[in-house]
């Protein structure tokens, strides 16, 4: 089965359950929660929380309207985090998640820098510290089970269960079933080259936290340089070659012009 | 071979403030590494701050004389400048172990910065930037290896070396070119992020001719300096060579500078006044713009002084550039996610510690191995 989520957060209703049962399953640390407008416990991601479900107030036709938003890795179809790793500790496995293998990081924090998302978090304050973020309940899905959010959100928020492919096309069906209802667009439709979590929301989409990302493929940025690395190897050589040979030749000719006018040398 | 000789003290009062910083250096370098990254401000959402912004890319750019001055002097046959190879090669060198110590240093699990060299993943900008300083550290080694083989009075093995140094010559060009190049590229990673004053398709180009413009500056600096402090007579005909080299390559680098913004963010951009606009000014105007018109002046491209301070204001452009593509420019995308960063007073300390040592190394090679006064061969 391709791994793929539909999130439609015009039917969350904030009750966290996913984010409990990702910190169960995943037997992440608690954090210490903190009072804040946003009603968000905490505030952000970070290396023991893998999904939250953050908080908007907004005014619709004069009422009062909330919104949440559930934050997590998109599991990008070509993800930049797996391109940037230099050790290949982030793997883009066959059924889609992008996992994590601790033992070969080096901590080099290219992945964080990487993500368009800015996914991927640091045990900063560990002295053996791991990247840490959303595994798509890998093991699980090998497992046959569904992911652990998945299964917990009692308001079918979550969709797990058919193919990227089919995620979007019931995304558009509801698009244009419900003129008004969304804001007009399904992100990780087209966001850094497609990704395999596909997100619906009332509000546009800036509003509730989430980046602005281009549609580019990101390790193609990269891999047109990488690609071009023979050829460059191919022009230094020649170009230093080249002028070894003929400022040496240059140089022998310059020495027999001196000798035959002075006869020394 | 006869010992170099020289009168260089080595205790002045310039050593001994180096000597404080570097043990004061040391005793955070020791906490960093039984602390951890706790030490630093970098966090989720700023993840690279001073050391890789500074030290590293800074670092590297500084060690391009080493690439210049080889293939000057092997591959274009420019025997002149023979007498600036050793010190250039030797910056480099230094250049690179800090650099090195730096990406060590940063690193979440130092005892791990092995990994590259094994688990390959060319796909990584970061794998090829690795696998560049390790081979290039070692050709920068292989390099300067004559002045320690001369001193061990091995000078079969040195002939062998001096033989192929051509060919070494060669492959670290090729190297560097890489290298340099690709720390650019680790940059094109990061379109959303990356301030477009910045970001572009062709930075691994532009942090490739910039860093011959540094290199070309640090050469000359270095010798300057050298010539200054350790009483060495000046060859003024290699310093006005090195500047007509500089006027070419500043120029080019200026043109592709305007070309790009000119294609990207637009002029208006570089004067719209916001933090960045002035970090590029700052770049531009200090690191491009003034030294061409100083070095267009006769009375300062034939002047000892006039050239000592052109090569300043090149070096400090060329590290605010690295610095605001690796910290200044990232700055607003971080601030989007209501995030600041400014280094430490542990990440200042340990980058002035690589400073600091990366002098001191030099001083001792000059003191006991024949930098300077090294001529034929
Ligand atoms: S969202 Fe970020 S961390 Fe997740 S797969 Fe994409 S690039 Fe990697
Ligand atoms: S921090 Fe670890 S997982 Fe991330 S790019 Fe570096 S080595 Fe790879």
């Amino acid at each position: 089965m391709e791994a793929s989520f539909l999130i439609d957060m015009t039917k969350c209703i904030g009750c966290r359950g996913c984010q409990v049962a990702c910190k169960q399953w995943n037997q992440n640390q608690a954090d210490k929660t903190r009072i804040s407008l946003k009603f968000t416990n905490p505030v952000k991601l970070n290396a023991n929380t893998y999904t939250n479900i953050d908080f908007f107030e907004s005014e619709k036709a004069g009422h009062v309207s909330w919104n949440f938003a559930r934050n997590g890795c998109f599991h990008c179809k070509q993800p930049s985090c797996v391109s940037a790793c230099p050790v290949a500790a982030l793997i883009k496995t066959k059924e889609g998640p992008v996992i994590y293998r601790a033992e070969r990081c080096i901590g080099c924090r290219y992945c964080m820098l990487s993500c368009p998302f800015n996914i991927p978090k640091f045990e900063w304050e560990k002295i053996s510290p791991r990247i840490q973020k959303c595994t798509f309940c890998h093991e699980r899905i090998l497992d046959n089970k569904i992911p652990a959010c998945a299964k917990t959100c009692p308001s079918g928020t979550i969709h797990f269960g058919d193919s990227i492919e089919n995620n979007l096309k019931e995304a558009k069906r509801r698009l244009s079933d419900n003129p008004g209802k969304y804001f007009n667009h399904v992100y990780g439709e087209k966001e850094a080259g497609g990704t395999s979590v596909l997100l619906l929301s009332a509000l546009p989409i800036d509003q509730l936290g989430f980046q602005k990302v281009g549609d580019a493929v990101i390790p193609d940025l990269t891999w047109e340089y990488i690609s071009g690395i023979p050829a460059i190897i191919g022009v230094v050589l020649a170009a230093g070659i080249g002028s070894w040979i003929i400022t040496r030749r240059n140089k022998n000719m310059h020495e027999e012009d001196k000798t035959n006018e002075t006869g020394t040398e | 071979m006869k010992p170099a000789q020289n009168n260089i003290k080595l205790f002045t009062p310039v050593t001994l403030g180096l000597l404080i910083v570097i043990i004061a250096g040391a005793l955070v370098v020791f906490k960093k590494l039984t602390l951890g990254t706790v030490t630093t401000n970098l966090q989720d959402d700023f993840p690279w701050g001073l050391w890789i912004g500074f030290n590293v890319l800074g670092g590297v750019a500084m060690a391009a004389g080493g690439f210049v001055t080889a293939s000057a002097v092997y591959l274009f046959n420019m025997k002149k400048y023979k007498p600036l190879a050793r010190p250039a090669i030797l910056t480099a060198f230094i250049g690179y172990l800090l650099a090195a110590s730096a990406i060590f240093l940063d690193l979440g699990h130092p005892e791990r910065i092995w990994h590259p060299a094994v688990m390959w993943q060319v796909h990584s900008v970061m794998f090829i930037v690795a696998i560049h300083v390790i081979l290039y550290t070692t050709v920068l080694g292989l390099e300067s290896s004559p002045m320690l083989l001369e001193k061990l009075k091995l000078g079969g093995l040195k002939k062998i070396i001096e033989k192929g140094m051509v060919g070494i010559a060669l492959f670290g060009t090729l190297l560097s070119v890489l290298h340099q190049s690709s720390l650019g590229a680790v940059y094109l990673i990061v379109p959303d992020k990356l301030h477009n004053l910045w970001y572009s398709r062709t930075l691994p180009f532009s942090f490739l001719v910039s860093s011959v413009m540094m290199g070309l500056a640090m050469v000359s600096f270095v010798s300057i300096l050298s010539s200054k402090f350790f009483k060495r007579p000046v060859n003024m005909d290699l310093f006005s060579g090195l500047a007509r080299g500089s006027i070419i390559a500043i120029a080019f680098y200026l043109v592709l500078k305007i070309f790009l913004l000119l294609n990207g963010a637009g002029a208006a951009a570089a004067f719209a006044g916001s933090m960045e606009s002035k970090m590029y000014l700052l770049e531009m105007l200090a690191g491009v713009i003034i030294p061409l018109v100083l070095l267009l002046l006769p009375g300062v491209r034939n002047s000892l002084g006039g050239i000592l301070l052109v090569d300043i204001l090149v070096i400090f452009g060329v590290v605010i550039n690295r610095m605001n593509v690796a910290i200044f420019g990232m700055l607003s995308h971080a601030a989007e996610l209501g995030v600041k960063y400014f280094p430490t007073a542990n990440e200042i300390m340990v980058s002035l510690f690589l400073v600091a040592s990366g002098a001191l190394l030099f001083k001792l090679a000059v003191k006991y191995f024949n930098v300077l006064s090294y001529e034929e061969g």
